[in-house]
């Protein structure tokens, strides 16, 4: 099976979600992308399953999407917990942890 | 009871009143502190009288037993017990040490009444005969260096009892120091012995010893020579005595207990209870020898010219010491250890008299200031006065058969071991000048201030609150000697003990008389009968020679200082002005402090100033702020990547694993 095609929508997404971490400052979206670039990996591993013929990476999927979950927990838990707090939701303004 | 169980109750006592005292000072009142630490030592006493008892019940040859409670440590064929080891050897000096506390211990319960540190005085010195006595009965080298260790700290503690003296805790670290030097020698020496022999027990160490060692290997010799170390360093001798005359800060009981009738004699001791080793070097016993009568002779000229009447007499200590020295090292052992019993009566005697006069002059002690106390304290002066025919040797005093003993063997044993027998009796010349030296300056004479004032009210005069030696002003709370002071006349327990003391340093030597009794000898002869030297005895007629010539030299001696110090009292004066460098050249000690001085206290301040100044500062200081600087610059380079930016955090990650994968992709191909 030729799965070129999914490599490359795969490889569009993560870039895709890449540049928006790189450029967006909203941590909401900054959040989105997160999850753009874990499904786009999610894809290649699922294509790659395909390719193999075994299940491995459909495995490998479901427990990423278990991960992404929780992340996604934990990040808006965050975004609320800074909204509650009045503090300006712009990761650039957040950068009390400098060295 | 067994002899063993005797001896540990000689043990027990003293460290239980030590700890009673120490513990209980808030809730006994003072009187009581100083009866229980009184009892102890009397308890001790009577066990040791215990302890002889059971040994002369037994045949000459059995008497020797360990006995051990548990097991110090144990491991890899290392053996340490808490054993003790009694024999007649250790009884003899626990009979000494017990019989002499007790009576000192009965002096200060009056002599130190009215100090403000009765309890830690009474804690102390309990502490102090218990740690003696250790010493003496140890089983092991282990436990002697224990027992070693502990009475320098006792006399570490005692010396700067009154520690608000300046010149009281430096003698104190002096003493220390010096003392810990003498500890160090003991302790490689102990170590050479466990390597060579494999043991630390003393009954396996002296049998295995003559099996393992030639006569005159130099392990042996090497292990000797340190233990000379540790016995000059504890017993005042050449060239680690300096502590010793400034240790006369300390109270006058602890002077007359520590440092002239027991702790200094314990290099004596440790010189006899190892005498197999020192059989097998030869070469280290004459050391010993010689050291023993250079310290005779230059402590003895050093008394002559002392103006302190305390410190003349610590250096008639030194003096007094080098002869047993001499003795045990020559062979003479139980002639030496006779001297020891006959030196602890009188000396400790001569202290408690001279304490009486110090306590009467508001506690200065300078011979100078000081005359007619003969008829201000006519107990006092009796006393002193037996005191000083003994140290004398005057004919049929202790000190008389005791001293003449040793220099008896020594020509027995011919050749060059004459030398000792000739420069000895010089040296017995020299004490009976310096005995009588300051009991002619103290007691005759018309009274001076404070002894008038005696015979007028029968007061002591009032001490001002000034140290006699600095002139510092004292802190009247603690570490002081008390406002009031107290002479022997006007309290009993000092009578008693003074008493007892001197019918023991006038009759003492009866029961060694030559060809009459030797009861010493007999008693300890069966510790030194494996020793070639001990089968050397002087005969009785050349034994009675030397007591002839003895009383002679102790006659003339006594006649010279008459002529010099009452007869024509300005002779001294005049001498000293003839003889002014030689005289200089005494009142300075030999300059011993000074060259210690210059040879081991210069350099080690030279050295401690150079790493202080110069290897500290450049090489400590330049590490360490080197590798400050390095890490702080990294750091610093580091600080800059931590900008606080989610985004620039995500972008170096990325880029991270771009450039990672780039790098694979490029390798793989």
């Amino acid at each position: 099976m030729n799965i070129d095609w999914y490599i490359v929508l795969s490889a569009l997404l993560f870039a895709t979600g890449a540049v928006g971490i790189l450029i967006r400052r909203s941590p909401m979206v900054i959040l989105l992308c997160l999850e753009l670039m874990l499904n786009a990996g999610n894809l290649a591993l699922v294509a790659f399953s395909r390719m193999v013929g075994n299940q491995q990476g459909q495995v490998f999927a479901l427990v990423v999407m278990v991960i992404a979950a929780c992340e996604v927990v934990v990040g808006l838990g965050l975004i609320v917990a800074l909204f509650r707090r009045k503090l300006p939701l712009d990761v650039d303004e957040l950068r009390e942890l400098r060295g | 009871m067994s002899a063993t169980t005797w001896a540990w109750l000689v043990l027990l006592f003293p460290l239980l009143g030590s700890i009673v005292i120490a513990l209980g000072f808030r809730a006994l009142p003072a009187r009581v502190a100083g009866i229980i630490g009184t009892a102890a030592i009397g308890l001790a006493f009577a066990c040791g009288i215990g302890a002889l008892v059971c040994l002369l019940g037994e045949s000459p040859d059995a008497r020797h037993h360990a006995s051990s409670l548990w097991d110090y440590a144990s491991a890899a064929g290392l053996q340490i017990k808490l054993g003790i080891f009694v024999d007649p050897l250790s009884v003899f000096m626990v009979l000494v040490v017990t019989g002499v506390s007790t009576l000192i211990h009965l002096y200060s319960y009056g002599y130190m009444r009215s100090d403000e540190g009765y309890h830690r005085f009474f804690s102390y010195l309990n502490f102090f005969v218990f740690s003696m006595l250790l010493l003496v009965l140890a089983g092991n080298f282990v436990l002697l260096i224990v027992g070693w260790a502990f009475v320098g700290f006792a006399s570490y503690a005692l010396i700067s009892f009154w520690y608000r003296r300046t010149t009281a805790t430096g003698a104190g670290m002096k003493a220390f120091v010096i003392n810990v030097v003498g500890d160090i020698g003991l302790v490689l020496a102990t170590l050479l012995i466990f390597r060579e022999l494999g043991t630390f027990e003393y009954g396996q160490v002296f049998a295995r010893a003559p099996h393992v060692f030639h006569t005159n290997e130099w392990t042996v010799t090497a292990i000797c020579l340190l233990l000379l170390v540790g016995a000059f360093a504890k017993s005042a001798q050449l060239p680690l005595h300096t502590w010793l005359p400034d240790a006369m800060e300390g109270p006058t009981p602890v002077s007359a207990l520590i440092h002239a009738a027991t702790m200094v004699t314990a290099g004596v001791y440790l010189i006899a209870r190892t005498h197999v080793l020192f059989v097998l070097a030869p070469t280290a016993a004459d050391v010993a020898a010689f050291v023993g009568l250079a310290t005779l002779l230059v402590a003895g000229t050093i008394a002559l010219v002392m103006t302190d009447l305390k410190r003349a007499i610590a250096y008639s200590t030194m003096s007094q010491i080098g002869y047993m020295i001499m003795g045990v090292s020559i062979g003479a052992y139980s002639a030496g250890l006779f001297h020891l019993m006959t030196h602890a009566f009188f000396k400790a005697l001569l202290f408690m008299a001279a304490g009486s006069i110090i306590a009467a002059m508001a506690n200065r002690q300078n011979i100078d200031e000081m005359s007619g106390f003969g008829k201000a304290m006519r107990f006092t002066s009796a006393t002193m006065l037996a005191g000083g025919l003994a140290l004398a040797a005057f004919p049929g005093t202790s000190g008389f058969f005791s001293k003449d003993e040793i220099l008896a063997y020594a020509t027995a044993r011919g050749g060059m071991y004459l030398i000792f027998t000739v420069l000895g009796y010089f040296g017995a010349l020299l004490t009976a000048i310096y005995t009588f030296r300051l009991i002619f300056r103290v007691l005759p004479g018309r009274p001076c201030k404070e002894a008038q004032a005696l015979i007028d009210s029968g007061h002591v005069v009032h001490a001002h609150p000034f140290n006699p030696a600095t002139g510092e002003e004292e802190d009247t709370d603690v570490g002081f000697p008390g406002a009031e002071h107290h002479i022997a006349e006007g309290s009993a327990p000092m009578r008693i003990a003074m008493g007892v003391l001197a019918f023991l340093a006038l009759f003492g030597g009866l029961v060694q008389i030559p060809g009459v009794d030797d009861t010493i000898t007999r008693f300890l002869d069966p510790v030194f009968a494996d020793s070639p030297l001990a089968a050397i005895h002087p005969s009785v007629a050349a034994s009675w020679t030397g007591l002839a010539i003895g009383a002679a030299i102790s006659v003339a001696g006594i006649g010279i200082a008459y002529y010099l110090y009452v007869v024509r009292p300005e002779t001294p004066a005049m001498l000293i002005r003839r003889l002014r460098p030689l005289h200089t050249f005494l009142v300075n000690k030999w300059y011993f402090d000074e060259l210690i001085d210059i040879l081991v206290v210069k350099p080690a301040l030279a050295v401690g100033r150079y790493a202080n100044r110069t290897f500290e500062r450049i090489v400590v200081g330049g590490l360490i702020t080197g590798t400050e600087d390095v890490v702080g610059g990294a750091g610093r380079v580091v600080r800059t990547v931590q900008s606080g930016f989610v985004r620039s955090y995500a972008l170096l990650l990325i880029a991270g694993f771009a450039g990672l994968g780039l790098y694979f992709l490029l390798s793989s191909t």
